[in-house]
């Protein structure tokens, strides 16, 4: 039977499978429709110290082949994730990767240190969103900052830390690098891509935040390629992401370079997705002769 | 062809959850009921046993380039049947209008919490006679959801249907469950005006309110509600993402706190679309 497991920083995963951040709550709305025991992990929707009110509406907008979201980071703060969402993911058999979301340095260390003894497997740190106004974002383009907000998260986190990284800056490779050096576990790559739409017969703008972040299978292609500079940038572990729908999709990030991949936009199109792209991928390894997946991942040099 | 993949729930979470399917559904009615206005009827294996009305489903098109599904409400319910009358206002769904009889949709549902009928008549107070009248308004493609509470509501009621012309699409199938008073905008039928214009011109009266259609006309709704002194319950929308409470894309701002979202947002997808109109700020 081919080998599906991989590891990020320490952690087994059973495939390398899981859903993108915001896209799939904390598990509990989608696991009527799918078995989140076949997930890899679950990657929760970022969670902030506190609870946030996020964007107005309209919050997001359909596009070709993809969608745009300005949702804003809503959530419910850590205390009420902490007594409701990880006691829920506990019951079942996948890794918790709980995203962490901020506006400061400060509520960025506030919440990893109230994660610090709870029982979750990885934090993803959210330094990427493009829809909140003096946001993650702010951390996310600039390489210093990103080098040092990841150096002050390291010091108080006690599991392992992943950086999600934006694809709006000049040079995927060098916000890899910073990250690394500050630190880092691993990267997930890409968030969402500036963007905007307009409603021509409203004359207005159709995501109310103006710019949105648009995901699906439109951008894929710039997700594949940013996933391949960044792993021939640095040496840690990839979570690539960025229009995944099958597993040909999944395969192209894990060759590019990514040791797991996440599925987003695609969960809203078809929610059996994941368990499509796990069992498609092995099919892909049965019938290619592959045993284990690190035969595949980055063999496209 | 029956594709929900469930996991198997424990019969706790069973009685706890409204129960969600996603099926490849067979068309098995299409027509154009007025000036692109449509119904589909689906067949289904389990979303018409589950559904109730002020419920909605989600149509998926299927054209790959349009990823995200329709939240449509849920017009009939008949065996294993589920009835949805839209209007055309985008590519999805002028896709789905152009759909024959035999071809398949992929649905998910029955979504949302509905009009928990019980619950709410059980709060309202008997009038004068002892018995508990409700005043049902739709207003444009707000007039569908109306149709199978219409049909189930076990009280008196009176419904108000508001259209923009003569085109009063489903107004046969009210006046064979309830006494039917029409508003059009262009006053070629009934009252001229909007539903609430129809019910001071004909002195209608009602114990609680149940109303979907356009948002102007939910705001006047709930002031109206607030100075009768009775509860109106009010079918909300927004644009959708995963239609199941996940993405946080279709909130609605709360009076209270939300005890899911911790703010003052509610999902309309989940926690509505039907609402308490005291309870919500629109």
């Amino acid at each position: 039977m081919a080998n599906l497991s991989v590891e990020i920083a320490g952690v087994t995963l059973k495939n390398p499978v899981m859903p993108a951040s915001g896209t799939f709550g904390s598990g509990m709305e989608y696991s009527e429709y799918v078995d989140l025991n076949r997930l890899g992990a679950v990657v929760t929707k970022g969670v902030a110290n506190v609870p946030w009110p996020g964007n107005p509406t309209p919050r997001i907008a359909e596009t070709h082949s993809g969608m745009m979201n300005a949702i804003g980071l809503q959530n419910p703060g850590l205390d009420t994730f902490i007594k409701r969402d990880i006691p829920f993911l506990k019951k079942y058999d996948t890794k918790i990767i709980v995203n962490v979301c901020g506006k400061s340095e400060e509520d960025y260390v506030d919440a990893v240190e109230k994660l610090a003894d709870q029982p979750v497997d990885l934090l993803e740190i959210n330094i990427s969103c493009p829809n909140v106004k003096e946001g993650g974002i702010a951390f996310g383009q600039v390489p210093a900052s990103a080098e040092h907000i990841t150096k002050a998260i390291k010091k108080v986190a006690k599991q392992p830390v992943i950086m999600k990284l934006s694809p709006n800056v000049t040079s995927i490779a060098e916000m890899a690098k910073a990250v690394e050096a500050g630190g880092a576990d691993a990267i997930s790559l890409i968030n969402t891509l500036t963007g905007m739409k307009i409603d021509v017969n409203r004359r207005t703008f159709a995501v109310a935040n103006k710019t949105a972040g648009v995901s699906g299978p439109a951008i894929k292609p710039i997700a594949v390629r940013m996933v391949y500079e960044a792993a021939h940038a640095v040496n840690l572990p990839i979570i690539g992401m960025g229009g995944i729908a099958c597993a040909e999709d999944a395969l192209e990030f894990i060759m590019a370079g990514a040791t797991a991949v996440s599925v987003g936009t695609s969960n809203f199109h078809n929610p059996m997705t994941m368990i499509e792209v796990i069992d498609g991928i092995e099919a892909y390894m049965n019938r290619n002769g592959v045993k284990d997946i690190h035969e595949l991942i980055g063999c496209v040099e | 062809m029956y594709l929900a993949a469930k996991v198997h729930l424990s019969d706790r979470m069973r009685k706890e959850r409204i129960m969600a399917y996603r099926e490849h559904a067979k068309i098995v009615k299409a027509n154009c009921l007025a000036t692109g206005v449509y119904e589909i009827w689906f067949e289904t294996e389990q979303i018409a046993k589950e559904a109730k009305p002020g419920q909605f489903i989600s149509v998926y098109s299927n054209d790959t380039a349009r990823l995200l599904p329709r939240p449509i409400s849920i017009c009939r319910i008949e065996g294993n049947q589920v009835r949805i009358v839209y209007r055309v206002v985008g590519k999805g769904t002028d896709e789905f209008s152009k759909m024959q009889v035999g071809e398949y949709l992929n649905i998910q549902g029955p979504l949302g919490n509905g009009y928990e009928i019980d619950k709410i008549l059980s709060k309202v107070q008997p009038n004068a006679e002892g018995k508990k009248k409700a005043i049902l308004f739709g207003g444009g493609i707000g007039v569908p959801p109306m149709l199978e509470l219409a049909k189930q509501l076990p009280c008196d009621c009176e419904v108000v249907l508001g259209y923009r012309n003569d085109e009063l699409f489903l107004k046969n199938e009210f006046d064979e469950v309830a006494h039917v008073t029409v508003a059009t905008e262009d006053g070629s039928v009934g009252t001229k005006g909007n539903v609430l214009d129809a019910v001071r011109a004909c002195n209608i009266t009602g114990d609680v309110i149940f109303a979907c259609g356009p948002m102007p006309m939910l705001r006047a709704i709930k002031a109206y509600a607030a100075e009768q002194g009775v509860d109106a319950y009010i079918s909300l929308e927004e644009k959708m993402a995963c239609g199941v409470g996940a993405c946080l894309a279709c909130v609605c701002k709360t009076k209270e706190k939300d005890e899911h979202s911790q703010v003052h947002n509610t999902r309309i997808c989940k926690e509505g679309p039907v609402f308490d109109a005291k309870e919500v700020e629109i």
